[in-house]
């Protein structure tokens, strides 16, 4: 069991409702469901949350979870006459909360977190996420009211402001959670194809405040067969959506905290959400914001032209080019190193939280930027990294 | 009828057997469909026609697509034809056909055998619509009314299962039995169902929970065995039906866990501890757990006389030829020929009952029928820790399967539920103690009062635990006068 998923959110049968009619082991692919002459059981070991046993089942007693530190064993759940009481854990919000349940998101959101270095914590002052509330079994499904460009019509680059809008179905996100996207059809075997992950690109009320929409920033891949289909997607169109994920990437509501956001292309997901977040919830906060954003040219950075509108005050933005026509090529490292003595001082400060989200080949360069200032500055960026990490002020989603 | 005769089936039915392109076996079901909705108006449930009804359809097979939740006039329910997924490699799995692919066509040599499986198992569904038609007057709840049709539309869904196999590949004789199962009447002089326990009145809500409970377990236990035939279509559309009838299990076993819960609050609430004090529990308006076990007692017998003759030469035929076999066969490790293995089978000797060893392949009523008995006495455990939990000192117990017997190596002589040996004179003194009586009877229907104010129940069963479809208490799962 990887690291991320536990405590572990068990399925667990009530053997007081159920009726052994064996529904949900005839259904169950993976074999997780099994019996003895007292109940029915599931193999925490194998169940992979596919949920295909949750609709069959004619008592309802198989809907049931618990939060667990220590799975409940078959012999266990053998035994029960009754469902356990959910046991007492520590705070879930906390350190190692379950950032999915399913293991193949977890695994994405695993490999996006691989730049940490350690363990994720999420920032003391978060807001508790919901987790995994729809997934393959049960999506949530959701209407696109919203395609538009964001690159400008010449550039290389098609990225799109998508919104969907989820009508009566509760889809509570946090700035920085993703949602699962689930695109149509089967794959050349047969199987359905894998989920992808997007960042909300809106805050936690809305795109539009409490009308039960989010949005998100989808760049179309070459061959990319979820982007371009979500690209292509015309107004109206529906989209089964899972999620929420992600339980450590989130924005601190402490107004006192300074939030350095870096990142490239798409990658600006999350920061548009902290952003929006900051403006219309606490917008004489007294932490700062500071956004680092890379793009090979203005025409091709995402946003540039609302990002315009928010005022300095609110937040500082660094724009970096690396393809500006007869500019010479600035990386977000370079900006970084510009700032390095405001940051050097920032960086240490128990309310500075720094967030890296975009392509995996700026973790290195940012790192040594980072490096690089505290080094001028006599401190130890290493050791400062983990304690922030541990702090829950250190943050990185690459993909 | 006009409007009837040009629904558009490939819309309206849903299925998966690609009835579009089978246009011979579409013409065939479209001609037998104004009968059925006829049928359906005539002996479905009574009075309740134009009330929507919070019903799950089927929509497709897999997990996600039969189980689709949503407020319906049940003569406008999607009865729909929906096979298992074919599995391209299965093979017959038992009898001298063993190891062969499973048959797409129905074998020349099996072809009355088999159509006489399929058109008694088909004829068990309607007729168990026509004991119930009369229960949604009575119910004690709009979530037990909206079980109850649930159980009658997909009850009717399984005859329409059937029928499609009889149309589909057993010609004019299956068009004909096809009429036949629309023609016979549960109960009727003249032209009755084909076997006994369906014929029986459901009069009142606890007999329909025992039913649901005893009879549709029987079902349960046939479609298993059915599920198992190495003809191919029957196999899948038996394994699909089981999915349905495990709601049936459901609504019987928690119909009766609720009626016992209630009754034993009712006594402590009360202070009456001695269970057996019948005045004094039927004074609180709730069944005492006496009768409770004498209803147990009347349609565990009767449903053990489903299972047919102990030693059966048809059944041995059946399970030879590949058509049906045991319960869970796959999984019962064994040659799956059974041309040496014997089956100790309970009989009557010198006066006595003993089990005698019997050859395994004639004794296969026997062992589905110990199946079957092995399965209620799970859920009579369940009753007895709902009871336990309380703290009212009772147990309810399944009666010997010599008790009260009709078919079978029994039928001729009278015993107690403990299995012991009585005259004709004994039984006679002691029958009431036994079985429901008249008395009991007119009792239990006495609290047969209507309840149908979202999220009450009558007095005498208590509410479930959890709601259908995960609906909180007082959902409307019926509007009446919709």
């Amino acid at each position: 069991m990887s690291v991320l998923n536990a405590p572990l959110k068990q399925h667990v049968i009530d053997p007081e409702i159920c009726i052994r009619c064996n529904t949900c082991e005839e259904t169950c692919p993976v074999d997780a469901v099994t019996h003895d002459d007292n109940n029915y059981v599931v193999d925490a070991s194998l169940c992979n949350y596919c949920m295909d046993c949750i609709s069959p089942c004619p008592t309802g007693s198989i809907d049931n979870w618990r939060v667990v530190s220590r799975a409940y064993s078959l012999d266990e759940q053998f035994s029960w006459g009754e469902l356990p009481m959910q046991e007492d854990l520590p705070d879930l919000a906390g350190e190692g909360a379950p950032e999915a349940l399913e293991d193949e998101v977890g695994k994405l959101l695993e490999e996006a977190r691989r730049g940490l270095g350690g363990k994720p914590v999420a920032p003391a002052s978060a807001s508790k996420p919901s987790v995994n509330l729809y997934n393959r079994g049960k999506p949530a499904t959701a209407t696109l009211t919203g395609n538009f460009r964001l690159t400008a019509a010449d550039a290389d680059n098609d990225v799109r402001h998508l919104i969907l809008d989820f009508g009566d179905q509760p889809f509570p996100v946090l700035e920085g959670q993703s949602i699962g996207v689930v695109p149509p059809g089967t794959d050349a075997a047969g199987k359905p194809h894998a989920i992808r992950l997007y960042s909300v690109a809106s805050p936690r009320d809305g795109e539009k405040p409490n009308a039960g929409n989010l949005a998100l920033t989808v760049k179309r891949e070459k061959g990319g067969l979820a982007s371009n289909w979500l690209c292509d997607l015309q107004k109206g169109a529906r989209i089964e959506v899972t999620g929420p994920f992600g339980a450590t990437f989130l924005m601190p509501n402490d107004p006192a905290a300074t939030i350095i956001m870096i990142c490239t292309g798409t990658g600006s997901a999350p920061f548009r959400g902290f952003t929006e977040r900051r403006r219309r919830a606490m917008p004489d906060a007294s932490g700062k914001l500071v956004l680092f954003f890379g793009a090979r040219r203005q025409e091709e950075l995402p946003y540039f032209g609302p990002l315009q509108k928010v005022p300095e005050t609110l937040l500082r933005k660094h724009f970096c080019y690396s393809r500006a026509p007869g500019q010479p090529r600035v990386y977000v490292q370079d900006a970084i190193r510009g700032e390095g003595a405001a940051l050097a001082e920032l960086l240490p400060q128990p309310g500075a939280h720094v967030y890296i989200c975009g392509l995996r080949g700026m973790e290195s360069g940012v790192d040594e930027a980072f490096a690089d200032i505290c080094r001028h500055a006599g401190i130890d960026w290493a050791a400062l990294k983990d304690a922030m990490r541990g702090d829950g002020r250190y943050h990185v989603e690459t993909y | 009828m006009s409007e009837i005769v040009h629904v558009d089936y490939t819309t309206k039915i849903p299925n998966n057997v690609d009835l579009a392109n089978d246009r011979q076996v579409l013409k065939a079901l479209e001609g037998w469909h104004p009968g059925y909705l006829d049928w359906w108006n005539d002996m479905g449930p009574e009075g309740f026609q134009e009330s929507l009804v919070y019903l799950r359809t089927a929509i497709s097979v897999d997990p996600k697509g039969w189980a689709k939740f949503d407020y319906v006039r049940m003569p406008e329910y999607r009865w729909g034809v929906l096979l298992a997924p074919r599995d391209e490699a299965r093979k017959v799995n038992f009898g001298q056909h063993l190891g062969e692919d499973a048959w797409q066509e129905v074998p020349g040599e099996y072809r009355a055998m088999l159509r006489r499986l399929i058109v008694i198992q088909g004829d068990t569904e309607p007729a168990s619509v026509e004991q119930q038609r009369h229960l949604g007057k009575t119910a004690p709840s709009l979530y037990d009314m909206r079980n109850l049709f649930q159980v009658n539309v997909e009850e009717g869904r399984h005859l329409w299962a059937m029928v499609y196999l009889l149309q589909k590949y057993f010609g004019r004789d299956g068009r004909e039995e096809a009429d036949d199962l629309l023609r016979r009447r549960s109960g009727d002089e003249d032209a009755p169902r084909m076997l006994g326990a369906f014929n029986e009145a459901t009069p009142d809500w606890l007999s329909f929970f025992m039913f649901t409970f005893f009879t549709d377990r029987d079902g349960k236990m046939q479609l298993e065995s059915l599920a198992q035939s190495g003809f191919d279509p029957l196999s899948r559309t038996c394994r699909f039906m089981l999915t349905e009838e495990a709601h049936h299990m459901f609504v019987g076993e928690t119909g009766v866990g609720r009626t016992i819960q209630r009754t034993c609050e009712a006594m402590l609430a009360a202070g009456v501890d001695d269970p057996t004090d019948i005045a004094k529990v039927r004074a609180l308006g709730v069944i005492d757990l006496p009768t409770i076990q004498k209803k147990m007692n009347l349609h565990y017998s009767l449903s053990l006389d489903l299972f047919g003759s102990e030693v059966s030469t048809n059944a041995a035929n059946f399970y030879n030829c590949g058509l049906k076999g045991r319960f869970q066969e796959t999984k019962i490790d064994d040659d799956h020929r059974l041309t040496t293995a014997t089956y100790p089978v309970a009989k009557l000797v010198d006066g006595a009952i003993a089990l005698v060893d019997e050859p395994a392949l004639t004794a296969l009523n026997m062992r589905l029928r110990d199946d079957y008995v092995n399965d209620c006495a799970k859920g009579v455990e369940r009753w007895n820790k709902i009871i336990e939990k309380t703290g009212v000192n009772f147990r309810l117990e399944l009666p010997h399967t010599v008790f009260h017997r009709h078919i079978g190596e029994f039928k001729n002589v009278h015993a107690t539920p403990k299995g012991v040996l009585l005259g004709e004179a004994d039984w006679a003194r002691v029958r009431d103690d036994y079985l429901p009586s008249a008395e009991d009877g007119a009792f239990i229907e006495s609290l047969m009062t209507p309840v149908s104010e979202p999220g009450q129940f009558a007095g005498w069963i208590a509410a479930p635990k959890v709601g259908i479809d995960n609906k909180p208490g007082d959902f409307e799962y019926v509007k009446i006068a919709a």
